[in-house]
């Protein structure tokens, strides 16, 4: 187990390397540069601060003093905004992308496997039909649509839920429920679809053979079974969560890195892009890596460990 | 001896899209405490919807009871409440199926899955019915019990897979065990194994075996009586010597001839020339007139009406009636050799 762990730790760097290298020449082959704007600075002006930031030097000189400080934890200073670190932007914005990712993950989670599980266990009824239409209007519509739908709804009709902002749990509801309704709705198909494979199988059949009843076989032999296709869609569902929250962060007003990540594009800031870029690959890797650690959890026929050296 | 369970002119239909399909169509049979009766047919003969119709796992619907009757001790299984059945699973009837790679559930230990039977019929705590599995599986030869009982069934092979399933199945030491088709996924060796240790377990609990195969091969090891469906009916039924020795059916002959022997190698495989009939439109006389070589005009139409050649032994053929033509059996039908076990 500590030998896996220890492998898939290596994999990792070597993979925020590539991503690391490949990031960075993409984004210094893009045109523009941190300091082009309306109002063009004077030459020497510009020579002066591409010195302070490092910039006038050769690019292969760049991109080794990059990667050497990256291996330090020291991302650099922001080159748009004067005095900030881009560590302290992430610690910053952060924390408002976590909460409305985990919450939105935990709606999407619950309610999907719940409305996917219900729609199996009445196949081809008003149940099935109920939940599938939700489903269906949860993939088709955007999310930004949802957004401003629910907004209208809860916030300017009703008068329940604050509109914008973030200040309370209140605040994250709304913005919550708008950025999990794509995945839930993807998770509630794919539970149908799974459950339904296994409510069909051989051993379903075996259970109700001993006189178990429909709950007990639905509930201690399907969903176990049925649920493993949604725990290998959780890494990715999680970082994009994570990384789409932007849209849904622009919308409610609310600061989070989604908004920095993009801002940041456009601003050509090119610390913060590096930095936002390596912080949300880091965070993909390692959910892939707990959601395959959660796989041997749930599935005993996937052990994690090395090849040949198990039993 | 008392009839343990009487099955009399039961029907099921499945509603498809396209038509109802008539899978079982006036099946009688009767299973006597402690016996083992071997139904055969080739696939789509409508066996198996009538076994599991018996413990009434058929999921209904599509499917439906379109009449008859199944007792059991008397009482009328087909008219029994889903809680009624499920107390009667398990504990009174209970069954193996035909692929053990599947039949078990791949996320819970052996032991789990043999202790649900046993905590739901028999009140057990969790740590009788852990002990009684680790019985269970040393009485069907699994080695080292007490260990592999905390396995996966992904840690099993093929055989030890069936060997737990009889396990699950024999747990509450039910009266009738229906086995459908349980060693057609096993490869040759072990299908005589898993036989045999059915035979001594039927020796030793007393439990009366309905057996599901189109092999007749296991049937001539196993049973003591048959039943031959073909089409949605039985269509010769008597004692394992009456069927290999004395069949009347010419299906019954086709399934004797496609059955491979030993001593002429040289010949050819015998097979049953067509397919067996669309349920969805089931013919109206015979089932087999259509691949039948005495087929005569009267089979289309009408349905024989079954002959009795024995106290066991009944047949439904037209050709048993006294103003059809003499015929006689194929020779590839006779079964040579030694005499068949019973």
């Amino acid at each position: 187990m500590a030998k896996y762990l220890l492998k898939r730790l290596v994999y990792i760097i070597v993979s925020l390397f590539f991503i690391i290298t490949i990031t960075f020449f993409l984004m210094q082959a893009a045109p523009g540069s941190p300091f082009a704007s309306e109002r063009a600075l004077t030459p020497a002006l510009e020579a002066q601060m591409n010195e302070a930031y490092g910039l006038n030097e050769p690019i292969h000189v760049q991109y080794f003093n990059y990667l050497f400080s990256a291996f330090q934890f020291d991302f650099g200073p922001s080159i748009k905004y004067v005095g900030q670190d881009v560590t302290e932007i992430i610690a910053r914005s952060f924390p408002y992308s976590l909460i409305l990712g985990v919450e939105a993950i935990l709606i999407a989670l619950s309610i999907g496997v719940l409305l996917g599980v219900i729609a199996a266990v009445k196949h081809n009824k008003f149940g099935d039909y109920t939940a599938m239409v939700i489903a269906v209007l949860g993939i088709s519509v955007p999310s930004f649509i949802m957004a401003t739908i629910l907004q209208y709804i809860f916030a300017i009709k009703l008068q329940a839920l604050p509109i914008a902002r973030f200040e309370s749990f209140a605040h994250t509801i709304l913005p919550a429920v708008a950025l999990a309704t794509t995945p839930l709705a993807f998770i509630a198909r794919l539970m149908r679809s799974s459950m339904l494979d296994v409510l069909h199988s051989d051993y379903i059949k075996t259970a109700k053979s001993k006189g178990l009843s429909e709950r007990v076989v639905t509930y201690k032999h399907a969903l176990r079974n049925a649920i493993l296709p949604v725990v290998s869609y959780l890494g990715p569902l999680v970082v994009s969560i994570l990384t789409g929250s932007f849209i849904i962060e622009k919308i409610f007003g609310i600061p989070g890195l989604g908004n920095e990540f993009v801002v940041s594009v456009t601003n050509r800031d090119y610390t913060v892009i590096m930095g936002t870029t390596v912080f949300f690959s880091v965070l993909l890797l390692v959910s892939i890596l707990l959601v395959d650690l959660l796989y041997g959890l749930v599935d005993p026929r996937i052990k994690v460990t090395d090849k040949g050296a198990s039993k | 001896m008392s009839k343990l369970l009487e099955v009399k002119d039961l029907a099921i239909y499945f509603d498809t899209y396209q038509a109802e399909v008539q899978a079982v169509r006036g099946v009688s049979f009767e299973l006597d405490e402690k016996e083992t009766l071997a139904i055969v047919g080739e696939s789509g003969s409508g066996k198996s919807v009538t076994a599991q119709s018996l413990m009434r796992l058929t999921p209904m619907p599509p499917g439906k009871f379109a009449g008859g009757s199944i007792l059991f001790n008397g009482e009328d299984l087909t008219k029994k409440s889903e809680s009624q059945m499920e107390s009667i699973r398990g504990k009174d009837i209970s069954m193996i199926f035909q692929d053990p790679m599947t039949s078990l559930n791949p996320t819970m230990t052996i032991g789990k899955q043999i202790a649900e039977g046993l905590i739901k019929h028999q009140n057990m705590s969790k740590k009788e019915a852990h002990n009684r599995g680790v019985e269970l599986l040393k009485l069907v030869g699994i080695p080292n019990p007490e260990k592999r009982i905390n396995q996966y069934p992904h840690e099993y092979s093929g055989g030890m897979r069936q060997r737990a399933m009889i396990a699950i199945a024999l747990a509450c030491n039910p009266k009738v065990l229906i086995a459908d088709e349980p060693t057609t996924a096993l490869d040759v060796t072990i299908q005589a194994q898993i036989l045999d240790l059915m035979r001594d377990l039927q020796q030793k609990t007393g439990t009366a075996i309905i057996l599901i195969t189109h092999d007749l091969g296991v049937v001539a090891n196993a049973a003591s009586r048959v039943a031959v469906m073909y089409g949605g009916k039985i269509v010769e039924t008597g004692n394992v010597d009456e069927i290999f020795y004395n069949p009347k059916h010419p299906y019954t002959w086709g399934l004797l001839s496609s059955m491979p022997k030993i001593n002429n190698g040289e010949e050819e495989l015998q097979a049953i020339p067509g397919s067996p009939p669309d349920l969805a439109d089931p013919p109206k006389g015979c089932p087999f007139v259509a691949r039948c070589p005495y087929a005569m005009k009267l089979c289309e139409n009408h349905m024989p009406e079954y002959t009795n050649l024995s106290d066991t032994q009944k047949t439904a053929c037209w050709l048993l009636d006294e103003r059809a033509p003499e015929v006689e059996p194929p020779e590839s039908a006779i079964v040579g050799g030694a005499k068949v076990h019973g």
